[in-house]
């Protein structure tokens, strides 16, 4: 019945600028390519498959960052988390190796949400102490180097395999997106997300435990890091220093391109995905041109605000 | 439509000002005027278009029709500033303080006394303590950062900001709220000496006495349309109302049943919490309405929030139905049959982006859900319920609740209540800032809700509403329960009397700002 | 007359605890350090603690006004690549050119010699400021967050420092390093001013590290009146409370505006310093990403609010100057390399949990949320 957002034109609207986006870089990227090449990739479902087998890291990170986000805050732990998890599972192996990693994920949560929620300390500036101190273990737990065990079988099936001849990593993001938008549409606790992200105050008023879902919050945040760490490690065969670092700064442009407010308390989870396969797509386009790092960033930078421009700004405060 | 109001004398006059807010018709046609050296009140429900008549001549919206003069020039206000260097000012019911800053930056904030380009801080905290004693209020620090002082103080410094201005026309739209009565009859004195040289003067507030005290000229509105203007005395209080509700009042209060023996649904016991209560004890039966009346700050709402599971460190026994609870969070209040309309609805009743039926289904999720998921049928139906029970007028559930009125609003925070079914309803001055019409509905509400079953402690400002919905009133003085008036003793003269401990009851202290 | 300064102590708790944990800090270090309170350790700390201190200051501005400046590294990193072709210090000039897509963009010749390092330095702290000015425009005109306007145009300040500078390189006039990373005694005698340094009035002076001095300069000539000054009063008012700084009259897109284009100046000012400390130019963006974050740990160990309203970029420089020392630590106490790391993240973690003992002291509890 309702969605908790500002009445449906309101919260579609950037999604559907998004996904025109989207058509217009494989567009752009099959002219381009048709031009240069002759042949058109983009438009290849075996090549559209790959781009979201690797997108679904990026995914499945952002799954977990609208939600801190939802409720007003930030998680900056995501890369550490992420290469933690992915460290320890491939260091334990064997048959705990996923439950391992994803437990490292659900104890950071752990922190962050008590240091948040409980100590109330920002957000920005506790999940980077905690980031740090994730580091820290990790440098100390493998020497600086890269780990040397390698992952499991079953880490390895889940990120490179294929099932019916769909990437199983895809399945997994189908999977986790499914229980993320239920979560937020449905059930109790995502109405008590966006409430807290709209004024935690007045949720605490109307008997809201705001804590707990605070702290549940960081924790499925800290899970999707996890996770996707599990199955980036499964994927490159092995985990490695600064795996994390590539994936902060994306998941938390994806949820904005989704039309989620950086502040709380709006946004739709088809938004999030949408925006994760338009920074996939436009990285792929950028690979297949030949741009040199410097481009990317610059294009990176210009798409960001030229799709909060579009999008309808903020209001001008009046009162 | 209004009498002639332009007079050669006006100060300020208004033609034919329109303004709409997406479909909503908040000024029609309005011709106004307002003269020099008068105290002019501006009366109205809410919804009435007062508070968007002030915006206007303040400068903070613009007009979609219609023409202003000032001092028989034409004008239009741009921003507040462009207002201010017209000498309009306005003082507003949210305070335009920054609460990290201190007193005299606040006071100077627009145009601070300078000293090679860079702000005088010396020349500014003089200045700030000229206009601190202009008023009569010399024992505010100018260092004092507003954050730290409590609200009546701070209102004082956003008066003493408004008069370093040096206003032409002062508007105070609700201004002395949350004063206390001795700073009260110090800004009435500093009003009469602005009245007397020559300053125009328009006063907005639901407070008939005040109105009635300082007035010289009054005018009413109603449905956005300026309906009569009149001198003072001309016309009688319940007049008045009826020009601003447009419909006879029999009664304003609902009749209060005779006494039945009450089996306690709340009993507390020596309640005490920091210095603010100190050792209350009470009870309050099932059908009941207990009032908490007495001067502001005797710690009648910090009693509201310690029930509710707000504060920290209450120590004492309190019982709903016999059994013991120690409500330690709202979360756990809510549990025990305890629900709280809040003091500020507009940041901790409701989430104002959110839709009306989100903020009304957010307190009762677990009613509404089967298994782990909301059952979208069962909300609906609730969230129709709750709208018809109380009779909120909206547009449709999916809007955002910020659109509705005051009154709607409030009827919004009690209905996300009632759909919890709750045993106790503290209510935290819930008529405060509502049009004359919606606080007869809550009033006749709360007696329905009492007759149900329901335990309700009232907590308000206004003795009229005391002594109307009120089975018993317990008086608070410093943190203590002085006296509780019920029946033939319930009289505005025994609430002051003993609000202001005449029997001395109470220890000597003075009272809190 | 001591009730006002009462007053205006508890209003200044956050900075006056960064001076103080600082000065005992920085003691300790000194007193374990082999060759402590000599001037060769000083000059050293010095030249590793003015960037970061810089981009303290400059995070300082955005976060009194209840935003972030997520560019602040990316415009030090661009304004330093900037300055490794500005200031080569070669006394024909550089010849500015660029590949672009194919295309060969000939830019002419930037001056050399001493004129040109001058133009030179005025030229990368102009770009710097201007970035800022860009961020502050695409915040207000955009009417977009600040936290993510100011990522994406971090990402196309670093984008053009890779465009500089795909590789590390460049070069820097040794004389203008020698003279900015060591004492002013050195200083002037690289200048050859005050009788190269010996004038007798001047040897007072003439240990005092070049950084340091810089730092206080700048606090002082351009922190200091600002903080004065209506415009910098309205970015406290914007922090503290918007929608009644509106209605005040006040500012509001200029504060903004100024706030952000100071946040580019500061750091501009520590890009360059970079530059001529490591002389090269190098669009490293880790390095970018790390003093980012560091910059928002020295604000906040320094007593700022990241709510915004109260602080100020005085405490920012201590906040920063501790996070330095704590490193400078490790050094000295032989802690094993590999727990470095750890350390650092623990002292980080317990510094900007400090805040929460308040929180263990509220009664009421909707003082909690702001």
């Amino acid at each position: 019945m309702t969605t908790a957002s500002l009445g449906l034109s309101r919260a579609d609207r950037p999604i559907l600028i998004a996904a025109l986006f989207i058509l217009v870089i494989l567009v752009a990227g099959t002219v381009y390519t048709v031009a240069r090449f002759g042949s058109a990739p983009l438009l290849s479902p075996a090549y559209l498959l790959q781009q979201l087998q690797i997108g679904s890291f990026l995914g499945i990170v952002a799954a977990g960052m609208m939600i801190v986000i939802l409720i007003g805050q930030i998680d900056l732990s995501v890369p550490w988390t992420l290469a933690a998890a992915a460290m320890m599972a491939t260091s334990i192996g064997g048959p705990v190796a996923i439950p391992v990693g994803l437990g490292v994920g659900l104890v950071v949560g752990l922190v962050n949400g008590i240091g948040v929620a409980y100590l109330r300390v920002p957000s920005m500036i506790f999940t980077l102490g905690v980031n740090a101190v994730m580091r820290g273990l990790m440098v100390a737990h493998t020497g600086g180097y890269a780990p040397q065990t390698a992952a499991t079988g079953l880490m390895r099936t889940l990120a490179s395999e294929r099932t019916l001849g769909i990437p199983n990593a895809l399945f997994v993001w189908i999977a986790v997106s499914v229980l993320v938008a239920g979560i937020l549409q449905r059930t109790p606790l995502g109405r008590y997300i966006y409430a807290i992200g709209n004024k935690e105050q007045a949720a605490y008023l109307a008997g809201v435990d705001t804590r707990r879902v605070t702290v549940i919050c960081f924790m499925l945040c800290g899970l999707t890091a996890a996770l996707a760490g599990v199955l980036l490690a499964g994927y490159s065969t092995k985990a490695y220093q600064g795996m994390g670092d590539a994936y902060l700064l994306p998941s938390i442009a994806a949820v904005v391109i989704g039309g989620t407010n950086i502040l709380g308390g709006s946004g739709r989870y088809l938004g999030t995905l949408i925006g994760v396969v338009l920074i996939v797509l436009l990285n792929s386009v950028l690979s297949i041109m030949d741009m040199p790092e410097a481009g990317r960033q610059v294009i990176y930078g210009l798409v960001i605000i030229l799709m909060l421009l579009v999008y309808g700004r903020g209001e001008r405060v009046t009162s | 439509m209004p009498d002639a109001v332009l007079t050669q004398d006006a100060f300020l006059t208004l033609s034919g000002i329109s303004k709409r807010y997406a479909g909503v018709r908040a000024l029609e046609g309005v011709d106004f005027a307002c003269e020099r050296g008068k105290i002019h009140a501006v009366l109205g429900e809410n919804g009435a278009g007062k508070s968007t008549l002030i915006k206007i001549i303040a400068g903070v919206v613009q007009p979609d029709a219609g023409s202003m003069r000032l001092a028989g020039k034409d004008v239009s206000f741009a921003t507040p500033s462009a207002a201010n260097a017209a000498g309009v000012v306005c003082i507003f019911q949210e305070l335009s303080l920054m609460p990290d800053l201190t007193v005299a930056d606040n006071i100077s904030i627009v145009a601070p006394p300078r000293r090679f380009g860079l702000i005088d801080s010396r020349a500014q905290r003089r200045r700030a303590e000229q206009l601190l004693a202009e008023i009569g209020c010399e024992d505010v620090n100018p260092l004092m950062r507003v954050r730290d002082l409590p609200l009546s103080r701070r209102q004082v410094v956003e008066i003493a900001k408004a008069l370093g201005k040096r206003p032409q026309l002062l508007i105070l739209d609700e201004a002395t709220s949350a004063l206390t009565s001795a700073d009260v009859e110090k800004v009435y004195a500093m009003l009469a000496r602005l009245k007397s040289a020559g300053v125009a003067i328009l006063y907005i507030s639901h407070r008939m006495h005040e109105v009635e005290a300082l007035a010289d000229r009054a005018s009413v509105f109603r449905n956005g349309r300026h309906i009569e203007t009149f001198d003072k005395g001309v016309r009688s209080t319940a007049d008045i109302v009826q020009l601003m509700i447009g419909r006879d009042i029999a009664t304003q209060y609902p009749a209060k049943p005779t006494r039945k023996s009450a089996k306690p649904v709340l009993a507390l016991e020596n309640l005490s919490w920091e210095k603010h209560l100190d050792r209350i004890s009470l009870h309050v039966g099932a059908g009941e309405i207990v009032g908490l009346g007495g001067l502001d700050g005797q710690g009648q709402k910090s009693l509201l929030l310690a029930l509710f599971g707000v504060l920290r460190g209450v120590s004492g026994r309190v019982t709903v139905e016999g059994r013991e609870v120690r409500p330690a969070s709202p979360a756990a209040a809510k549990s025990a049959g305890i629900a709280l309309v809040p003091e500020d609805r507009k940041t901790e009743g409701l989430m104002l982006p959110m839709s009306i039926a989100d903020n009304l289904a957010i307190a009762s999720l677990d009613a509404i859900s089967t298994g782990p998921f909301v059952d979208p049928a069962k909300e609906r139906a609730a969230v129709e319920r709750g709208i018809a029970r109380l009779q909120i007028k909206i547009g449709a559930p999916g809007d955002a609740v910020s659109t509705l009125s005051g009154g709607n609003q409030q009827k919004v925070v009690l209905a996300k209540w009632l759909m919890t079914e709750p045993r106790i309803i503290l209510l935290n001055d819930p008529t405060r800032g509502i049009d004359v019409g919606t606080k007869q509905e809550l009033y006749r509400l709360t007696r329905e809700l009492a007759d149900q079953g329901a335990a309700i402690l009232f907590y308000s400002t206004d003795y009229d509403e005391l002594i109307g919905c009120c089975d018993r009133v317990a008086i608070m003085y410093d943190g203590r329960i002085v006296r509780e008036l019920e029946g033939a003793e319930l009289t505005e003269t025994n609430i002051i009397a003993s609000a202001l401990n005449i029997d001395g009851t109470a220890g000597a202290g003075a009272t809190h700002a | 007359m001591l009730d006002d300064l009462a007053i205006r102590l508890r209003q200044n708790v956050g900075l006056v605890t960064a001076i103080l944990l600082f000065c005992v800090l920085y003691l300790l270090y000194n007193l374990a350090h082999p060759k402590g309170f000599s001037s060769a350790v000083l000059v050293q700390n010095g030249d590793e603690i003015f960037a970061l201190a810089m981009l303290a200051m400059a995070q300082t501005v955005p976060v009194l006004m209840s935003g972030l400046d997520l560019s602040v590294g990316a415009v030090m990193t661009m304004v330093g690549c900037f300055a490794s072709y500005l200031l080569t210090g070669t006394a024909g000039g550089t010849p500015l050119h660029f590949e672009f897509f194919g295309l060969h963009l000939g830019l002419g010749t930037f001056p050399g010699g001493t004129g040109g390092i001058l133009l030179g330095m005025a030229v990368c702290v102009a770009i710097g400021t201007l970035a800022g000015f860009i961020n502050g425009c695409v915040v207000v005109y955009g009417r977009i967050q600040p936290i993510i306007a100011t990522l994406a145009t971090g990402a196309i300040y670093i984008g053009i420092a890779l465009f500089l500078r795909p590789t590390p390189g460049g070069k820097i006039d040794e004389d203008l390093n020698w003279a900015l990373t060591n004492s002013l005694g050195d200083f002037a005698a690289t200048l050859h001013i005050f009788n190269d340094g010996a004038a007798v009035w001047f040897a007072p002076f003439a240990w005092i590290p070049v950084p340091f001095a810089l730092l206080a300069l700048i606090a002082l000539l351009v922190w200091v009146p600002f903080r004065r000054s209506v415009l910098g009063r309205a970015v406290y008012a914007v922090g503290s409370a918007e929608g009644a700084a509106y209605m005040s009259g006040l500012p509001i897109e200029r504060a903004k505006i100024a706030a952000f284009t100071l946040a580019g100046f500061f750091a501009g000012c520590g890009g360059l310093f970079l530059a001529i400390q490591t002389s090269s130019g190098n669009a490293d963006i880790p390095q970018a990403g790390a003093y980012t974050l560091n910059s928002i740990a020295s604000v906040v160990i320094g007593g700022t609010s990241l709510l915004g309203g109260t602080g100020s970029a005085i405490g920012s420089i201590f906040g920063a100057m501790i996070l330095r020392v704590i490193s400078f630590f490790f050094r000295i106490f032989d802690i094993a390399p590999l727990l470095q790391p750890l350390f650092e993240g623990l002292i980080l973690l317990a510094a900007v949990s400090i805040g929460a003992l308040r929180v263990l002291r509220v009664k009421n509890t909707l003082e909690l949320f702001r």
